[in-house]
């Protein structure tokens, strides 16, 4: 015997009063089905903002010490000697000085503000390159002979930037009222960062600013990857005693990605556990109405539980049928809820990806839906349980009664 | 758990049956001390004024309701001793009800209502369906089928009743007041499809406070009084 169609058969009998109860589970599994949609993509979405699959990068960058008062240049940046003094330790490859300024771009009778960072030249440009895999969409990467050139963002090509109109190689672009070159595109990234962007050679840089005395960050690659946690320790070590700070009172931070990953990630996941705790809260709620609703319907169907026993249906039956229709209902409030938690989830991401200039695929898992679907359904059916057995409990004379 | 009795050929047999209600402080004796035979194959009325106890004894012959003491014999089968769970399979295979309320689920359709008990016993899909829609047919329903009760006359209700109550083939109909709630012609049709199916080999018991009815219609009619049988008649039919 088909529970299921008598269940639908019975809701949709049911009056709105029934349904307003399902609101707890419908927010609950919004919640849940939102908040693992958004927080997959924020994951990607930070994973792709550090522009690189190369998990060997270690950052190093200026930072306050928190004990210079207001104003008195918080950020103690990084020398040219902290950069030599890195280059030199054992467990450390090559590390690369690197810079971004901020300055004008004048382009097709517009002008924008943007940034511009420094390519190195001879080893460590192809270091550089590599590390940050760059790659051109058209055109070509940088060279130590060029002078007055320039590789340019992927948002300039897209027309992304404000300017007007796609950039392409062969175009002059003015930077700080000078002329330069474009020879090259860099491939997107999803990037805000690496895809708004302009790469200069040194020398160009310096010629616009002034020479380079001072590091934004340093890029450091580890001698050997599998001991980058031991570099990074070498590297404090290091700027420690240079820089002259106790352990605890850095003015500088050394990351690397995975670290930065693990970092935001924490964050998403004290986030994640809140929303479960307020989700699971209504759901438990949603529960409740769901009892309430059922115990009402038992109620209000004493007639008919009469009717069903007088023509055959066993306790067990009775008992089926109501919980089922629990169930059914429990599931209905999920479905409404998974579908605005796709809905909300999906434009989220959109809302991410139009802010940070990225371009995440939503993630919307097939078995995220599928468990909550089945889990918003177990919800209702054991929240039937008691009214169900209630029902099936029903003397039937007393019940044909009404 | 099932006791064969010599059954003398009565295919119900109430033995000494009681049932008391408590009611507060008092007890209501609704049946006390009722002993009947049926054979198989009668036409019986149980006719009484109301509060007679006319409706328990019914329900008690169709193993709703359990004696408070005595023995329900159905075909040599005690059924007073059976769980709560072979009672409702009692009712579904060997005992289809007419309520004079009709009693229909409003949520499912003539057909569906048709179908219902043969779910319950789970009998195969396809052959309910094929069933249902002979029964349908022979009680001229069938263009009613996808109907809801609350869109259909009281008298094809109680036809529809009819049809549920046949679903399963039982041997025994009972029927509470089937004409309660009908009018007179309405009421006179129902007893001929009543009689239709005595005919058949069919064993009917209806309560009614009608005598007209029962004299017309039954066989034997069991007069009731303060939950006691005060007398019983055999009507000769044609």
């Amino acid at each position: 015997m088909n529970y299921f169609i008598l269940a639908y058969r019975n809701l949709r009998k049911k009056g709105i009063r029934s349904y307003l109860t399902l609101l707890g589970i419908c927010i609950g599994i919004f919640a849940v089905v939102s908040l693992i949609t958004l927080s997959n993509g924020l994951k990607l979405a930070v994973g792709s903002q550090f522009g690189v699959s190369s998990t060997e990068l270690i950052t190093v960058e200026g930072a306050g010490n928190g004990f210079g008062h207001p104003g008195s240049g918080q950020v103690n940046p990084l020398t040219q000697r902290d950069l030599q003094e890195i280059e030199k330790l054992s467990s450390v490859k090559a590390a690369v000085g690197r810079v971004i300024v901020a300055g004008k771009i004048e382009f097709n009778n517009k002008v924008v503000f943007g940034y511009a960072t420094n390519i190195p030249s001879g080893k460590d440009r192809d270091i550089l390159y590599q590390q940050i895999e760059a790659k051109t969409a058209v055109g070509r990467l940088l060279k130590d002979s060029d002078s007055g050139k320039i590789l340019l963002g992927y948002n300039f090509y897209a027309n992304k930037v404000g300017l007007g109109r796609e950039i392409v190689p062969g175009n002059k672009v003015n930077i700080q009222g000078r002329d330069f070159e474009v020879v090259g595109i860099v491939e997107k990234k999803g990037s805000f960062i690496f895809d708004n962007i302009v790469f200069m050679n040194e020398r160009d840089i310096e010629s616009l600013y002034g020479s380079i005395e001072e590091w934004d960050f340093i890029n450091v690659l580890p001698r050997d990857k599998k001991e980058i946690d031991k570099t990074k320790e070498d590297i404090e070590k290091l700027l420690r005693r240079l820089r002259d700070v106790k352990v605890g009172e850095e003015d500088f931070t050394v990351s690397t990605p995975e670290a930065s990953l693990e970092q935001v990630n924490s964050i998403l996941n004290a986030i994640t556990i809140f929303i479960i705790i307020v989700a699971s809260i209504s759901i438990f709620v949603g529960a409740i109405g769901i009892i309430n609703t059922m115990t009402t319907s038992v109620l209000e169907r004493r007639k008919e539980i009469g009717i069903m026993k007088a023509i055959g249906a066993t306790n067990r039956q009775i008992f089926m049928q109501f919980f089922i229709e629990s169930g059914v209902l429990g599931l209905i409030g999920g479905a409404i809820g998974v579908i605005f938690g796709v809905v909300l989830g999906y434009f989220g991401i959109m809302g991410i990806n139009n802010f940070i200039g990225a371009e995440i695929q939503p993630q919307i898992s097939i078995y995220l839906i599928f468990f909550a679907l089945l889990g918003s359904f177990l919800i209702g059916a054991i929240a039937g349980i008691l009214p169900a057995m209630r029902a099936a409990k029903q003397n039937p004379v007393e019940a044909l009664r009404g | 758990m099932k006791k064969e009795i010599d059954s003398d050929k009565a295919f119900i047999r109430l033995n000494n049956v009681a049932k008391y209600y408590e009611m507060g402080e008092s007890v209501v004796k609704a049946v006390d001390g009722v002993s009947i035979d049926i054979k198989r194959g009668d036409f019986v009325a149980v006719m009484g004024p109301s509060g007679s106890g006319k409706s328990t004894a019914m329900n008690l012959v169709g193993s709703l309701d359990m004696p408070t003491k005595g023995h329900i014999f159905l075909d040599g089968e005690d059924i007073s001793s059976l769980n709560e769970s072979e009672l409702a399979q009692v009712r579904g295979k060997n005992i289809g009800f007419i309520f004079q309320q009709f009693n229909l689920i409003p949520t499912l359709t003539v057909f569906e209502n048709v179908v219902l008990p043969m779910a319950l016993q789970g009998v195969p899909q396809y052959e309910r369906e094929e069933k249902a829609e002979k029964i349908l047919r022979r009680l001229d329903l069938l263009d009613r089928r996808e109907h809801y009760p609350n869109q259909i006359s009281g008298g094809q209700q109680q036809r529809v009743a009819i049809a549920r109550a046949l679903a399963n083939d039982p041997e025994v109909i009972l029927a509470d007041e089937p004409t309660g709630n009908l009018d007179t012609k309405t009421g006179l049709k129902v007893m001929d499809f009543l009689t239709e199916l005595n005919k058949e080999g069919r064993t009917i018991v209806f309560v009614t406070h009608s005598p007209e009815l029962a004299k017309k219609y039954a066989h034997t009619i069991y007069w009731l009084k303060d939950g006691k049988i005060e007398r019983v008649t055999k009507e000769r039919k044609k």
